[in-house]
């Protein structure tokens, strides 16, 4: 196909954003009937990524709270109770209803089935189902903060014994949190048949991109692990409402086997919103280094190895919980496997950009804030992941830094290089560059101003989910705070900067980067019907003749 | 390789696939394997725990309620199976009668079920109650569990009585037929596992004392 197409031209009136009505057999028009029950896989991939974006305004506005409380020591701004449930709800939010979500169901359903030459996903009314799913287990949740005795103050993981006790509305938390895995169940069975059954011909599995293969193993663990917890959320349900006592010591039961049930699931689903964030560095390295992807059977093959050694590891998080030593000794070992994938992951990265001729776009920028923050977090993981050391900092500060390292800094960026990635293809227009570059300086410079001394404040001893603390830890504080105040101001210019391309940009053409998978030789921005006939299968990494054109 | 659309198809006609509905209906299966999989991995490991409680927790179920539930079930696994070659062969009335006898089945198991259950209330096994609290520990445990499990297994018998319902309707509007009968097929393939859940969970609470 012509890849240095001219961009349609002469259209000075784009619709606002999303996937133009071509007027033609199959649109649907522009009204809200027609984007909430819309079974096209890029009106509910947007759909998804306007819901995601409110849900993580949402979660970081009281994100923001917390570090403005924790900013001195003592009771002020918050009752310890408002406290808890704050971090709660920061945590319910964040992880089920924006970080799992959101490069899959997002940019997942807009490109995956473009990546593979096909039209929609295998069942498109399953997606909007899903989607419908995620928006009802939004609403309970949200409806549980206002509710019955008061917001849910257990903390994002529900552990028993106190979950079962607590008078607080867990009850309908954990119904949403179960109705929100059936929905991430959904997205992942749809994206496994998707790339079994509509790949075009002569796309065989070593030309998928690497971004289909992150999703495919991303399905897979959405699919057989999303269940556990499926049953977790359910038996709190039933032990709050029925008594069954199954978790009960004083009845026979063990709440150790409470945490097992459920990192069963949650140790996997961090690989749920990991994997898709790698997928999206390993398609953007490429194209703005201009280069092959170095070692592209080792990055689709990390992915599954990721995916299966990810489900042997969850009783890390349980090594001072009580377990025998046995135990601790095998999933500690069995942790430092899971890191090998991950690295042979950045070592390739890196291996690409290696005498490649860089562009350093918005999108690469973010690429590259990725590796340097998944860097970090990966190795205090092994920190982490050592039965010795997590002795010293179980429950601290620097698990919190630990992970906000990997889920914002790496996911986190991961979804927003996505987003300076596929805005034109998607949105029509173009961004600011210049402005887009600033937010990412200030972002990532926020940061790690924010959590950097978490991990300082870790290792002295500081635990998580303090409503208070001593003073010795009070300058810490007090900086980790200002980081969160830069990182909103950069977050705030992004997103504004996103809205000014959106609306006033101007027009993007069909290939601004120069990309080589699919999706670039369509019409931007894109049509309703992606393809007539089935697209020839390209490399997806094979830049040759190919040149941005923007 | 994928079955794709003619180019010349409407653009809005998205082709129906065979396998890729069972295919996506055998993940679906999976989910509930491991759905169930969450509680037989409790069952297991308090069943290592409490061997003795668990004997004596089973030795109180009604073997005989429990097996005539195994054969009720198992009957209707084949009614069902029936049912889908009734079908393909064009056979539409044969079919729905075999659909409503599995979904008879259905009913049949659930009201066994409950007069099972009720004779348990009756002897103050209601859980949460005074008499489950004095209970020694791991039978508490054995009847949370045994609640737990034919409970969600009596959900899903409910849940796959009404989609075989509905893919009745669907037979008789014409919009499920010998030719397009992979909604059948995929119903059959959920009423199987629920039967086959079931076949676990008899000898594991009837048995083994």
């Amino acid at each position: 196909m012509d890849q240095t197409d001219h961009p349609a031209g002469g259209l000075t009136s784009r619709p606002f954003f999303g996937p133009q009505g071509s007027g033609g057999p199959g649109d649907k028009g522009t009204g809200l009937a027609s984007w909430i029950f819309s079974t096209d896989h890029k009106r509910i991939g947007l759909l998804y990524l306007g819901v995601i974006g409110l849900m993580f305004t949402t979660a970081l506005v009281l994100g923001l709270i917390l570090r403005l409380k924790l900013m001195t020591p003592g009771s002020t701004l918050l009752t310890p109770q408002q406290y808890n449930a704050m971090f709660t709800l920061h945590g319910v939010i964040m992880v089920f209803m924006v970080v799992i979500p959101s490069i899959p169901a997002s940019f997942g359903n807009i490109f995956l089935p473009l990546h593979i030459g096909a039209n929609d996903v295998s069942f498109p009314r399953l997606n909007n189902f899903s989607w419908w799913l995620y928006v009802t287990g939004m609403v309970l949740a949200i409806t549980s903060i206002f509710t019955g005795a008061g917001a849910p103050d257990t903390g994002w993981t529900f552990y028993v014994p106190f979950s079962e006790r607590t008078t607080t509305n867990v009850s309908l938390a954990v119904i949403a949190v179960f109705i929100l895995g059936f929905s991430s169940i959904l997205t992942g069975l749809n994206f496994i048949t998707t790339v079994h059954r509509l790949r075009t011909p002569g796309m065989t599995w070593r030309k998928l991109s690497l971004f289909v293969w992150s999703l495919y193993a991303t399905g897979w663990i959405q699919v057989l692990a999303t269940p556990i917890l499926g049953i977790t959320a359910l038996l709190i349900f039933a032990e709050r409402v029925l008594h069954l006592g199954l978790f009960d010591p004083g009845r026979g039961g063990d709440p150790l086997l409470y945490q097992h049930l459920f990192w069963i699931y949650s140790h996997p689903a961090v690989y749920i919103m990991i994997l898709p964030a790698m997928g999206v560095i390993s398609e953007i390295i490429p194209v703005f280094a201009r280069k092959p992807i170095f070692g592209y059977n080792m990055i689709a093959f990390s992915s599954l190895a990721i995916a299966f050694a990810g489900s042997l590891v969850w009783a890390h998080h349980m090594f001072t919980s009580g377990m025998s030593d046995t135990a601790v000794l095998i999933f500690s070992f069995l942790t430092f496997v899971v890191a090998i994938p991950s690295a042979i992951k950045v070592f390739n990265w890196l291996s690409t950009l290696y005498k490649g001729s860089i562009s350093l776009d918005p999108p690469l920028l973010y690429a590259l804030g990725f590796i340097f923050m998944f860097s970090i977090g990966g190795l205090t993981g092994l920190v982490l992941g050592a039965a010795g050391t997590d002795i010293h900092v179980h429950d601290t500060y620097f698990v919190v830094a630990h992970f906000h390292y990997v889920i914002f800094g790496g996911t986190g960026l991961g979804m927003f290089a996505a987003m300076h990635y596929w805005f034109p293809k998607v949105f029509g227009r173009m961004y600011d560059h210049g402005r887009a570059a600033w937010a990412f300086w200030l972002v990532l410079l926020g940061m790690n101003v924010l959590y950097f001394p978490m991990f300082i404040m870790g290792l002295q001893g500081m635990p998580r989910r303090y409503y208070d603390y001593l003073p010795q830890y009070g300058s810490m504080q007090m900086v980790s705070t200002w980081g969160s105040w830069l990182l909103a101001v950069g977050l705030a210019l992004m997103f504004w900067n996103l809205y000014r391309g959106c609306r006033y940009g101007p027009i993007a053409t069909r290939n601004p980067w120069g990309g080589a998978t699919l999706e670039w030789t369509l019409p931007t921005p894109l049509p309703h019907e992606a393809f007539e006939g089935d697209p020839k299968a390209p490399e997806p990494y094979d830049f040759k003749g190919i040149n941005p054109d923007g | 390789m994928a079955e794709h659309a003619a180019p010349n198809a409407p653009a809005s006609a998205h082709p129906k696939d065979y396998h890729a509905a069972k295919m996506g209906m055998w993940l679906f299966l999976f989910t509930e394997i491991l759905l169930f999989g969450g509680l037989f991995l409790l069952y297991a490991s308090y069943r290592h725990r409490f061997p003795e409680a668990f004997h004596a927790g089973g030795q109180t179920l009604d073997v005989f309620l429990g097996g005539l539930n195994t054969v009720v079930l198992i009957t209707s696994s084949l009614s069902v199976a029936m049912s889908i070659t009734a079908l393909r062969r064009g056979e539409l009335v044969r079919c729905l009668w075999l659909l409503g006898f599995t979904i008879a089945c259905a009913g049949g198991f659930m009201v066994n079920k409950t007069i099972e259950w009720l004779a348990k209330f009756h002897h103050g096994l209601i859980p949460g109650s005074e008499h489950m609290l004095a209970l020694p520990q791991g039978q508490g445990v054995f009847y949370g569990l045994y609640y737990a499990m034919t409970g969600l297994h009596g959900v899903h018998v409910i849940i796959g009585g009404s989609v075989l319902a509905w893919v009745m309707l669907l037979i008789r509007q014409g919009k499920v037929t010998a030719q397009d009968y992979v909604v059948l097929e995929n119903a059959g393939l959920y009423w199987h596992i629920v039967d086959l859940v079931w076949i676990y969970l008899f000898p594991l609470f009837y048995l083994i004392s």
